[in-house]
């Protein structure tokens, strides 16, 4: 009890700064598709990257499909499957994965969490929607130019991105790096906007270290994507300039199909270097908030504190900084430097130990902790489980000769799904269970979502972890088919097989999770203001949805940090945030009297004066 | 409750299919042991955490789940528990990373007597290059890239003029001997890995990569390229022969020098056409070919192409599969030509000879056979003129009926399985992705469109 972070004593200083007047729309139009109301907007990301991840499932299905019943189907042929691949890749990890948690959980979360009334820049943040939305357009429109999309790998190394002999090589990577640029420019308005608003516009009494993991997770995954994309930004223009206008930079003297092609001198490494500074942090952008989720839902489901909060800031801090300097372990066998193995092996394996720590933490909050095993939970525990897996494989391929025979095989690509796929979706899906009654005000259904749980948790685990076998093994990844060899066993194409029938059912079965959201939207149980009973402010909201504006008269102010569970002596199991100190937790029924809550009144200090008046 | 068992049972499952399941390294065949003591003290490093983390997480989800009433521990951290954590963590970190590192300083050294030869990659093939006596290869440059100097050799470097060139995807090693490679790329971005040798380096245009490695036992070994290099990527594959010296020298001896390939004189077309008179019977005074003999259009093909599938029958590496009747009557003719020179001549003679197109015989969608020719353009051309770089023949114009004969050979392995045939071994993975004799019928009426 001796840490300050949970210290009672009320540190609510006046406001600095006049409230800001948020205009309110009065159409539909204004309400629902020009919003500027982050939660709207928050909505619009969440639709847009859902819908466009799940064509990215169809493909990874069509590629599954292929591996384990090759040359079963005519309409996949090797020029395809690439296409189907990288795109697949693709839109997942950017489209999806990185919209999803920042502009989706991001703009929903960060006013809510730290007591805003919206973020600082509505207007700039609805116009980063937009531009996301003509970003995934142009992506989409690849399928129907010429030549289709670019096959390249989501890696878009060149020269072969840009060379025949592999699909997609005119109108593909082009419109792909177009795309991509246009991404850059519409996540960088909304970064923008979550650093600043975190920054900014808490509310009085919200310091830093009263912020709940979530905000420090996306808070921290937003600053490295604003640092780690203009990486990504400029090899884009420069490939897209080596493309179309017959620039050298990543382009050395070459014959291509027996044709001497105009470049010369430049680097294709050149290339590697840039694609990962951007591509490594933009592993954390995913993990980031999906651990600061996390350790929000283990908390409150659990009842209990997170244990050790100030290190999981730390450990936040310590791998997103970490995270800029373990790049070329993706390039360990690209052919740059051979000296540079020791100390990106070395860094790889540093940032391994704040992020165990990490994991640690989860773990033992759930020790001693009271647990209530809801969806959300089991989401969360699904999570701790594979992250594990997903987090120890890293280690084989951070470290250099381990790295040497199995990169390039299934054994990446089982390690990265686990880590940056199936780890973070499932702190999607868990999100989604605990949040949909705060967006929608009604719970989704339990039974359907314990089904949808439990199939994809055992089903990715059924589909990644026997895989990493197979690179042990030697069996390429990015491979349209295997063929005979002398070495690979017949078994292993029954063990593709087995793969692929696993991999069709989890992704069949997301059905019924969208099924259960649009059914729960109508039908599902009402929800209140606070279903799980959570000390964060956005549960402590005077309507439910909140509306525009999120607190109604008065915003709320902080005295307490966000883990206040099963306190020693409280009436309830949890205090609020905003709960002054001295009086006693309240219970539900009473928390349902929305007006007190929201319009949290200062004790003495009575309602907070602007400067100046 | 059931998580809790759940989650048991996946660690007790996982570590029961580590040590059960059939699929794992393969027999180690180099040097490096080194790599894979690293992986098994990060197994039991890594499989340690796996065991203990999660079945403590299954131990609190037991013994601590919901129980109406009891409130949870409140305790926002405890420094001495994580400290504990950190030092444990940080001792596993060391003991992964030391062997990892020491392994690495011996993996970019290479030692003073290793023989060093170069690797060249092109979509979609391996060629290998020995210095001659010299023991220096020669100079290359893009540049002098094309398809008489494949290689790119500086043709007044004299160091180049005695480096043998292996021209196929097959390579041979001496046992027991640390070899350097050398490792290059024509176009784009490959790799060169063989699983059991562990060791691995992407080939980057512009640049000479590296790996070494002493090769630890005899056998033939599949290579492959692990760095997607375009739609071929999967079927870019070599093999590698490790045998005893003497078999080595006599395999390199086999190969022509630089100097001897530039030296080859032109086949002498007058002498050609007396040895083509035995072959008239079957494809033809003009070589226009005869489908109901089952001879196919010669004329217009390219003479790169003529040249290797006549050797190929007279080497046997083509021809004597049981199932290829045709080919095992091509093959004692192609026997008649004593040496390569008579080679050079008929193929010399064949291409004075008229091009008209060979009649379309095949009923097939044309349509439908669109899509899949994409795959087949990557190699034989858009225009299925033929590349010869990527060691594609021409298709356009040529016998249809005859190349649904080979696709289906293909296929059912009657071609491309003999192990000195490389690029047809290519073509097998090729012709796979048609699924059924529609698809085979319909892609060559497509090809019968290109004229």
């Amino acid at each position: 009890m001796t840490s300050i972070t949970h210290d009672e004593s009320a540190y609510v200083p006046p406001a600095e700064v006049e409230e800001p007047e948020l205009y309110h729309p009065k159409s539909f139009v204004g309400k629902y598709i020009w919003s500027q109301d982050a939660k709207v907007i928050a909505v619009q990301y969440a639709i847009t990257a859902i819908g466009v991840g799940l064509v990215a499932l169809v493909l990874s299905g069509i590629m599954r499909l292929q591996l384990g019943f090759p040359h079963a189907f005519s309409f996949i042929n090797p020029s395809n499957y690439l296409q189907f691949v990288t795109m697949h890749g693709m839109i997942m990890v950017i489209y999806l994965l990185t919209a999803l948690f920042l502009g989706g959980f991001g703009n929903y979360l960060i006013p809510l969490m730290v007591g805003a009334r919206d973020m600082v820049f509505p207007y700039v943040n609805m116009v980063s929607y937009w531009v996301y939305l003509f970003a995934v357009l142009l992506l989409m429109a690849s399928f129907f130019v010429p030549g289709g999309p670019t096959g390249s790998g989501w890696t878009l190394y060149p020269p072969q991105a840009i060379l025949p002999g592999t699909p997609g090589a005119n109108w593909g990577i082009v419109l792909m790096l177009v795309s991509l640029a246009f991404f850059i420019i519409g996540f960088t308005m909304g970064g923008l906007n979550y650093v600043v608003t975190v920054l900014q516009a808490r509310t009085r009494g919200m310091t830093m270290m009263r912020l709940p993991l979530t905000v420090w997770g996306i808070f921290m995954a937003t600053i490295l994507a604003l640092l780690a994309f203009p990486a990504l930004f400029v090899s884009a223009i420069m490939m897209t300039l080596d493309q179309t206008l017959g620039t050298s930079f990543f382009m050395p003297a070459l014959v291509s199909q027996g044709q001497h092609l105009n470049y010369n001198g430049g680097s294709p490494i050149l290339f590697q270097h840039l694609f990962w500074f951007f591509g490594h942090p933009e592993v954390y952008i995913v993990a980031l908030p999906a651990f600061g989720i996390v350790s929000d839902l283990i908390a409150v489901h659990a009842r209990k504190n997170i244990f050790g909060y100030r290190m999981m800031v730390w450990a936040i801090l310590a791998i997103g900084g970490l995270s800029f300097v373990v790049w070329a372990h993706h390039m360990y066998v690209s052919g740059m430097n051979p000296y540079f193995g020791f100390f990106f092996a070395t860094t790889t394996l540093i940032i391994a130990i704040p992020t165990a720590l990490k994991v640690y933490n989860w773990v033992l909050t759930l020790w001693r902790g009271n647990i209530h095993l809801t969806v959300p939970m089991l989401f969360a525990i699904g999570f701790v489980f594979t992250f594990i897996n997903g987090g120890l494989t890293g280690l084989f391929l951070g470290n250099v000769p381990v790295d040497i025979p199995l990169s390039g095989t299934m054994f990446v690509v089982a390690h990265f799904h686990m880590v940056m796929a199936v780890s973070p979706v499932l702190v999607v899906f868990g999100a989604i269970y605990h949040w949909y009654p705060k967006i929608t005000g009604r719970m989704l259904n339990d039974t359907l979502g314990k089904f949808h749980f439990w199939v994809t948790f055992l089903g990715t685990y059924a589909i990644y972890y026997p895989m990493h076998y197979l690179g042990f093994l030697g069996v390429p990844r990015r491979y349209y088919a295997m063929g005979t060899t002398v070495f690979v066993p017949e078994s292993a194409q029954s063990l593709n097989e087995a793969i692929t029938i696993a991999a069709l059912i989890v992704g069949a079965i997301q059905v019924v999770f969208l099924y259960n959201l649009i059914w729960s939207y109508f039908k599902g149980k009402p929800a209140g203001p606070n279903p799980w009973r959570a000390t964060t402010l956005e549960w402590q909201t005077p309507h439910t949805p909140p509306k525009h504006g999120n607190f109604g008269a008065t915003l709320p102010a902080v005295y307490r940090w966000a883990y206040d569970y099963s306190v020693p002596g409280a009436a309830e199991d949890f205090i609020p945030q905003n709960q002054p100190p001295g009086k006693k937790a309240k219970g539900l029924e009473q928390a349902l009297d929305a007006s007190d809550l929201g319009a949290q009144k200062l004790d003495g200090a009575g309602t907070p004066k602007p400067i100046g008046s | 409750m059931a998580l809790a068992i759940v989650l048991v049972l996946l660690v007790v499952g996982s570590v029961l299919f580590h040590y059960l399941s059939p699929w794992y390294f393969t027999p180690i065949a180099s040097n490096w042991d080194s790599i894979d003591e690293t992986v098994t003290i990060t197994f039991w490093v890594t499989g340690f955490v796996f065991v203990v983390v999660n079945l403590f997480m299954a131990y609190c989800v037991l013994r601590y789940r919901y129980r109406k009433g009891k409130l949870a521990h409140y305790e926002p951290e405890n420094k001495k528990l994580e400290l504990a954590l950190i030092l444990a963590t940080t001792v596993g970190v060391v003991a992964m990373l030391a062997p990892g590192l020491f392994a690495w300083a011996k993996f970019i050294e290479v030692p003073k007597d290793a023989t060093v030869f170069e690797v060249v990659a092109r979509q979609w093939n391996f060629n290998y290059r020995f210095p001659g006596k010299d023991g220096v290869l020669g100079t290359v440059d893009a540049k002098y890239v094309s398809d008489e100097n494949p290689f790119g050799i500086n043709p007044d470097d004299p160091s180049g003029q005695d480096d043998v060139l292996i021209a196929s995807p097959e390579l041979h090693l001496p046992l027991g001997k640390p070899v350097k490679l050398e490792l290059r790329s024509i176009d784009v971005l490959h790799d060169f890995t063989v699983p059991q040798f562990r060791a691995k380096m992407n080939m980057v245009p512009g640049l000479v990569t590296y790996v070494w490695f002493r090769p630890t036992r005899t056998g033939t070994f599949d290579s492959f390229c692990e760095q997607l290099c375009g739609i071929a990527h999967f079927a870019m594959r070599g093999k590698v022969a490790v045998e005893e010296e003497s078999a080595f020298q006599a395999w390199l001896s086999s190969y022509p020098t630089y100097a001897q390939s530039k030296a080859r004189v032109a086949g002498d077309a007058a002498a050609g056409k007396a040895l083509f008179a035995v072959c008239t019977a079957c494809q033809g005074a003009q070589a226009e070919g005869n489908p109901s003999l089952n001879a196919p259009k010669l004329s217009g093909q390219a003479p790169w192409y003529l040249k290797r599938q006549l050797k190929n029958f007279k080497d046997g590496a083509r021809g004597t599969h049981e199932k290829d009747v045709f080919g095992k009557m091509m093959a004692p003719m192609a026997a008649t030509l004593t040496d390569e020179a008579a080679i050079d001549n008929v193929v010399a003679y064949i291409r004075t000879l008229p091009d008209n197109p060979a009649p379309t015989t095949v009923n097939g969608n044309a349509k439908n056979g669109q899509d899949p020719y994409v795959t087949c353009a990557a190699c034989h051309g858009a225009g299925g003129q033929g590349i010869q770089a990527t060691n594609a023949p021409r298709l356009k114009g040529m016998s249809d009926w005859y190349m649904v004969t080979q696709l289906k050979n293909f296929q059912h392995g009657v071609r491309g399985t003999n192990p000195h045939d490389p690029y047809g071994r290519q073509m097998t993975s090729m012709a796979a992705i048609l699924v059924d004799d529609q698809a085979t019928s319909d892609l060559v009426a497509y090809i019968d469109t290109l004229r």
